[in-house]
């Protein structure tokens, strides 16, 4: 192979394998304040997630007092294969929330998380909450079912759970659990 | 390429070992849920806000045994750990996890907690401080992490410039099928390293070879024959080279690197022809790649090195084009960029919808700032950079939301004011009558059970004589003091029927005594359901009555506090984001500008090349005469 050939087969390795090679370039000023700022970052983030905490706890206290606070979430039944698409609650008849999940959000439904879809203000005493689910099974079909619970609220906070299932899986469609 | 595999670790690490919230079977606590629903999400300022809020609610209970979050508070204070280093708030990340681990915890959960410790503190680089986390691990380790724990330390002792000790542990890390790519790849770094390059080939031809099934370990089986193929080729080991680069998908990360450098072991061998196949598909990629812009370079090489040099010609000057076009790109990018037009590209909402948004950007018309954008993403630097870029972007948007969010309370607060002042005075004064009635008739209420009480101790009949026999013997007892101690016969008559009366009321009153006790008590307890419905609805009135001064009193210093600091911290990220944005900026046009003077070399190596070409077609048109 010509000496020429070689030369330029080991340069264009070395570009290829120098995917940094502009950031390389810059002087240990510029890593410095690269590093600072990055600390700096760091510590806003921390002083805006104390904000967002007493913020979030004044939220509660002026627009969800515990008396009459009500939160109701949404979980998916372990390895239940049914795509959610959407979810539609009524509480004592009236529409409180109607969500339509994204892949990202379906996903994280999956993999076990919980999503708190209304927080609200009812009452003490017994409620009624209508629930309707719309998904697709496995195959593509396309189901829906709707569910009707009492539910109770007392002077704490009342939080209601709502398991979801597809038709296919042998679970309760709508499992209602209280905390 | 001795830098190669310490830049190719962090994958080993990263996808092997990704930080995954700590969740048990069963899930308890709504709100631990709903924080790793926004984690799943890529939210962690989301995420951390919740589980932030839920662990300080958790310590200040006087009975945390009692709350949801008990049965889930390891993995809480781990998920923390991780969510800080996903928000890339490396200073804060391992503060919970140390605590668990100083607390009075179990060997199984203070070994994991070591474990996440020592993760955490090799992602931020202290690897000391990582390896003597993990030599705090004695005892009982969770099955479900053992294999992760020494795959920690092997990594570990690679950073450190310990390949030998590295490979004695990947050694034994061969039979778990979860890293096994990792492992293998790992380990073949490991042992060139340690200098053992022949050892190395062997391990790398083993790892791009395993049977890989997700994107995490088709990616590493990818990077292992990329590696090897680039080890082979530099030992003028041609074929096996080519071998280990075809093994590369076509469609996968890596394909852009292994296609040039696979056809560069063809050329190298002299096997022209077959080098065009892989630089031929290259070259009609994505044009701002490297390898790309290097294949419009070696296609008409290899034509030019097959004696074709008319074909040669016409190949140099579409690489001649697409450099010309290039370095307009280039130009209009670095343009662009110090017009302030990259950081607005960079922070359009509709384009960080998914995971692929830095290549979708390099797609949209008009934006010439971002065509060159992957290829300053492949740093990682500039990638945290960049992050955090984003991340002040985003937290300026939930300042800037929050300042009116406070005005909205403002409001809130002045309307119910307005509301409830009116009418307050005339409800209290209502309810201090009603209070006091009430109290009344509790304390009527609390004789009468205290008297029954006594009264099963020491019978009193007389106390449970109806209103009528009261009567009766008020005026027995009237008649008795009337007829005095006369002993005349009619009053000593009188007196026998008065007695007589008095003993048949006593009589009544003695007999029917257990009875009367009883249905008394029956009484007592039926005035109990009264009493408590009344005590409900008193306290439920104290807790409206309460609520409604809550609803407005007292929120205006805290208000105005949150407004101060709200306000304050929007200062300081507006400025770090202008400095953020400025280093961005620069860095970005440092490497676009040497991107260009690259453009321009082989701009200026394809001119002189067409033209060579040209004067070889010419002469070979030519004849022998010609020459």
């Amino acid at each position: 192979m010509a000496r020429r050939d070689r030369i330029t087969i080991t340069l264009a390795i070395v570009l290829c394998l120098g995917s940094a090679y502009g950031w390389a370039q810059q002087d240990d000023q510029q890593q410095q304040q690269m590093k600072g700022l990055d600390e700096e970052v760091q510590a806003i983030k921390s002083d805006v997630l104390g904000m967002a905490e007493e913020l979030s706890r004044l939220e509660e206290k002026l627009l969800f007092p515990s008396g009459t606070q009500v939160a109701v979430f949404i979980a998916l039944a372990k390895g239940d294969p049914m795509r959610l698409d959407a979810v539609r609650l009524q509480i004592d008849g009236q529409l409180v929330a109607h969500y339509i999940y994204s892949f990202k959000e379906l996903e994280a439904l999956r993999k076990g998380g919980v999503q708190r879809i209304y927080v609200g203000n009812v009452t003490t005493g017994d409620h009624q909450l209508e629930v309707l689910v719309d998904g697709k099974v496995e195959g593509g079909a396309d189901f829906s079912r709707t569910e009707h619970f009492a539910f109770r609220k007392e002077v704490k906070p009342k939080l209601v759970g709502l398991t979801l299932a597809g038709p296919e899986s042998g679970n309760t469609p709508i499992a209602l659990g209280e905390w | 390429m001795l830098r190669a595999p310490h830049r190719l670790l962090g994958l080993g690490l990263a996808v092997g070992l990704a930080a995954r919230p700590a969740v048990g079977a069963e899930l308890r606590d709504l709100y631990f849920g709903e924080a790793l629903y926004h984690a799943y999400q890529g939210q962690y300022f989301d995420a951390l806000q919740r589980l932030d809020a839920e662990l300080a609610q958790y310590r200040g209970l006087d009975e945390p045994g009692l709350d949801t979050l008990h049965y889930h508070i390891n993995g809480a204070e781990f998920s923390v750990g991780d969510f800080e280093l996903n928000y890339r708030m490396h200073q804060r990340a391992g503060r919970a996890i140390k605590a668990v681990l100083e607390g009075a915890v179990d060997e199984a959960v203070r070994n994991e907690a070591a474990f996440r410790l020592a993760r955490i503190q090799f992602q931020k680089d202290q690897l000391d401080d990582a390896l003597h986390a993990l030599a705090r691990i004695e005892g009982t380790v969770p099955g479900e992490i053992q294999d992760d724990v020494e795959f920690l330390r092997a990594n570990i002792y690679l950073a450190t410039g310990r390949p030998a000790e590295a490979v004695t542990v990947l050694e034994e890390l061969r039979s778990d099928e979860s890293l096994a790519g990792f492992v293998a790849y790992n380990l073949g770094i490991a042992l060139l390293q340690d200098g053992r390059s022949q050892e190395a080939i062997e391990q790398l031809d083993q790892a791009g070879q395993l049977p890989a099934g997700d994107h995490a370990a088709l990616a590493i089986r990818d990077k292992s024959n990329l590696v090897l193929g680039s080890m082979l080729f530099e030992a003028a080991d041609f074929e096996r080279a080519k071998q280990a680069l075809d093994r590369v998908r076509l469609e996968g990360p890596f394909s852009n690197q292994a296609l040039l450098r696979a056809g560069w072991a063809e050329a190298s061998a002299a096997q022209y022809d077959r080098a065009l196949v892989p630089w031929n598909i290259l070259a009609d990629r994505e044009p701002t790649d490297v390898a790309v812009q290097e294949a419009m370079l070696a296609v008409p090489h290899a034509y030019a090195s097959l004696n074709v040099p008319g074909r040669a010609a016409l190949m140099y000057g579409r690489a001649l084009e697409l450099f010309s076009n290039q370095i307009e790109r280039v130009d209009a990018s670095i343009g662009s960029i110090r017009e302030g037009r990259f950081l607005d590209a960079l922070i359009r909402e509709e384009s960080r919808q998914d995971q692929d948004w830095v290549i979708r950007l390099r797609s949209l018309p008009d934006a010439p700032e971002t065509y060159y954008l992957m290829e300053l993403m492949a740093s990682h630097d500039f990638q945290t950079a960049l992050q955090n870029y984003l991340d002040l972007e985003d937290l300026r948007s939930k300042l800037l939301a929050w300042s009116t969010g406070l005005d909205a309370f403002d409001d809130i607060i002045r309307l119910r004011g307005q509301n409830y002042e009116p009418l307050l005075p005339e409800v209290d004064a209502q309810f201090r009558e009603l209070d006091s009635r009430i109290r009344l008739r509790f304390e009527q209420r609390k004789h009468l059970g205290d008297r029954l009480q006594a009264m099963l101790t020491a019978p009193r009949p007389e106390y449970l004589a109806t209103a009528d026999e009261q009567i009766a013997g008020a005026r027995i007892a009237l008649i008795e003091q009337q007829l005095g101690d006369s002993d005349r016969p009619a009053s000593l008559a009188l007196r026998q029927r008065a007695a007589r009366l008095r003993g048949a009321l006593t009589w009544r009153l003695e007999t029917e005594y257990p009875e009367r006790l009883t249905a008394a008590h029956e009484h007592l307890n039926e005035l109990n359901a009264h009493v408590e419905a009344l005590t409900r609805q008193y306290d439920s009135f104290v807790r409206t009555r309460q609520a409604a001064t809550h609803s407005y009193v007292g929120y205006e210093a805290q208000i105005e506090r949150l407004r101060e600091r709200a306000g304050d911290a929007l200062e300081r990220v507006d400025s770090l984001m202008a400095r953020q944005g400025h280093m961005i900026e620069t860095v970005a046009i440092q490497q676009l500008e040497a991107r260009r003077e690259r453009l321009v070399a082989q701009q200026t190596q394809a001119r002189y090349a067409v033209a060579d070409s040209y004067d070889r077609a010419s002469r070979v048109q030519a004849g022998p005469e010609g020459r």
